[in-house]
């Protein structure tokens, strides 16, 4: 039986939408984050067969909810004898009880799943995957994809995740309020994870992975819901917010355009709006995050009528206080490079030097990469070929070898 | 409730070269655990150096080797444990946090039950 358009578009916005709720929620039944997710998968695949063009449930979490929580009493009941696992440790002590047939009643868990997916004791690259898997609902394939490892290796690892959160007692909880502002931190920087992997994706074909971004911007807005009035999450929407605001001008036919030779008037103006009223909003914590920081930068681009016209002086400001605030060598790279714009090439150059003897920059192909740009601007057409070649080495996207590729052609011979 | 055992890992080194106020600082620093967490400690002892470790393994033949020193050698060697008891990882990290370990850290493993 052929699913009607209707219908099918309504599972797959409340599975975009709702998907974090309705598995949050059938944890709280289950204690296993396993059975959950099967039970939910069952009651979206049932939506598909139940639900009619005139009969779509005004609430679908709602309806989905108790279908999955239904399933997974069925099977609960079935297995009781026989539970192998240790269940997940629920705490309830703040949740009311379900009440049957009062779906519109059910309490919302998806922080509890979010906090227990990005727990500091798991490896951040754990708590990304978990939470493409769990909050997102993105498949185990899926995942696989965004980590550029085999399905079978990512399942190892989220089986080997599961089963931390059951024996090491990782409780399904919202985080104590002394607690908070550290755990939220972690769950920030796994947000930003997921965006800037669909962002620049660092291997492959594609340069952007448009369904991690959408993924990270959601979970951001989520995120934004529940806890409103976040100066840390509010800074990280904007930041998100205003990166994807330049998304149809970043690649025209398959090709890298950089922000200096974007068509600013293909940029998403409402976007930039919104993003920019957050980060403003972001910016009075004291002090600003670094995703504030961030976001103020990317604001600065977004709002400037032309790259000749972009206050850098203003971005470099912010880059002092990003560096400040979070002194890592990528923070330093980008600082150099608006010091080149707002100086002049020859200051930026200068500014890159020290960068040369950090490590963790050496095999990081944006250095070399501004080291090339900033050569060609002074005439250092020798040196700008090294670096542009070196560049080339440490790439494996095949969209931004296309880009160097290209310059390196340019300088002639 | 479930438990937890802490492993102390430290750089032997350090305790060796340490004076007499350090090692004054030390031990009040676990008497003070103590007496914070009394009563979720279940047990705990502080080891000899790991130089007088003998290991006793499985050779390729089937029969047991002894050697000489730890189990496998490493910067940081186990110093001492605590049994702790606690409601979850979150709860059993609170309390890690308060063991003294100024030379190195400690590690927790849930303790595993057999029903």
């Amino acid at each position: 039986m052929a699913v009607d358009p209707a219908v099918a578009r309504a599972v797959a916005d409340a599975h975009r939408m709702e998907w974090a709720f309705v598995l949050a929620a059938t944890v709280r039944v289950t204690a296993d984050l396993d059975l959950a997710e099967e039970c939910v998968q069952a009651a979206f695949a049932k939506a598909l067969v139940a639900w009619g063009p005139s009969s779509i449930p005004a609430r679908p979490g709602a309806w989905l909810t108790t279908t999955a929580r239904n399933l997974a009493l069925d099977q609960l009941r079935r297995e009781t004898v026989l539970r192998r696992h240790l269940p997940l440790l629920v705490e309830d002590e703040t949740a009311p009880p379900f009440v049957w047939g009062r779906a519109h009643e059910i309490e919302d868990d998806r922080l509890r799943l979010i906090f227990t997916c990005c727990h500091p004791s798991l490896a951040v690259a754990t708590q990304v995957a978990l939470t493409l898997r769990f909050v997102c609902g993105l498949t185990t394939t899926e995942v696989a994809r965004a980590f550029l490892v085999s399905e079978s290796t990512m399942a190892a690892r989220l089986t080997r995740a599961k089963r931390k959160i059951t024996q090491a007692r990782i409780p399904y909880r919202t985080p104590r309020l002394d607690e908070l502002a550290d755990r939220i931190t972690a769950v920030l920087q796994v947000v930003h994870l997921v965006f800037t992997t669909g962002h620049a994706s660092p291997r492959g074909d594609e340069l952007v992975r448009d369904d991690l971004v959408e993924q990270g911007l959601l979970l951001a807005r989520m995120l934004g819901d529940l806890l409103p009035n976040d100066l840390g999450i509010e800074g990280l929407l904007a930041l998100l917010v205003l990166t994807d605001a330049r998304r149809a001008a970043r690649l025209v036919d398959g090709r890298l355009v950089l922000l200096a030779d974007q068509d600013r008037a293909a940029w998403d103006r409402d976007a930039i709006a919104e993003g920019t009223h957050l980060a403003e909003a972001a910016l009075e914590g004291s002090p600003p995050s670094i995703y504030a920081l961030m976001a103020a930068i990317a604001a600065i681009h977004d709002n400037s009528p032309s790259w000749e016209a972009t206050d850098f002086t203003a971005i470099v400001g912010h880059y002092d206080a990003l560096m400040a605030a979070w002194p890592s060598p990528v923070v330093a790279l980008n600082r150099a490079v608006a010091i080149g714009f707002a100086q002049g090439a020859r200051a930026g150059l200068r500014a890159l030097e020290p960068l040369a003897a950090e490590p963790l920059l050496a095999a990081y192909p944006y250095f070399p990469a501004a080291r090339a740009d900033f050569c060609r601007r002074v005439g250092d057409v020798r040196s700008a070929r090294l670096f542009y070649e070196e560049a080339l080495m440490l790439t494996a996207n095949e969209v931004e070898r296309a880009h160097l590729e290209r310059q390196l052609a340019e300088l002639g011979s | 409730m479930a438990e937890y055992l802490v492993l102390i890992y430290e750089d032997e080194k350090s305790y060796e070269a340490a004076d007499e106020a350090t090692m004054k600082r030390v031990m009040a620093g676990h008497m003070q655990f103590g007496e914070k967490h009394g009563a979720v400690i279940r047990g705990g002892n502080a080891l000899e150096s790991t130089s007088t470790a003998t290991s006793v393994r499985k050779g390729a033949t089937g029969d047991l080797n002894v050697t000489d020193g730890p189990f496998s050698e490493t910067k940081e060697g186990l110093g001492g444990y605590y049994v702790i008891e606690a409601a979850d990882l979150d709860a059993a990290l609170v309390i890690a946090r308060d063991v003294p370990a100024e030379f190195g850290g400690v590690e927790v493993r849930p303790i595993r039950v057999f029903d």
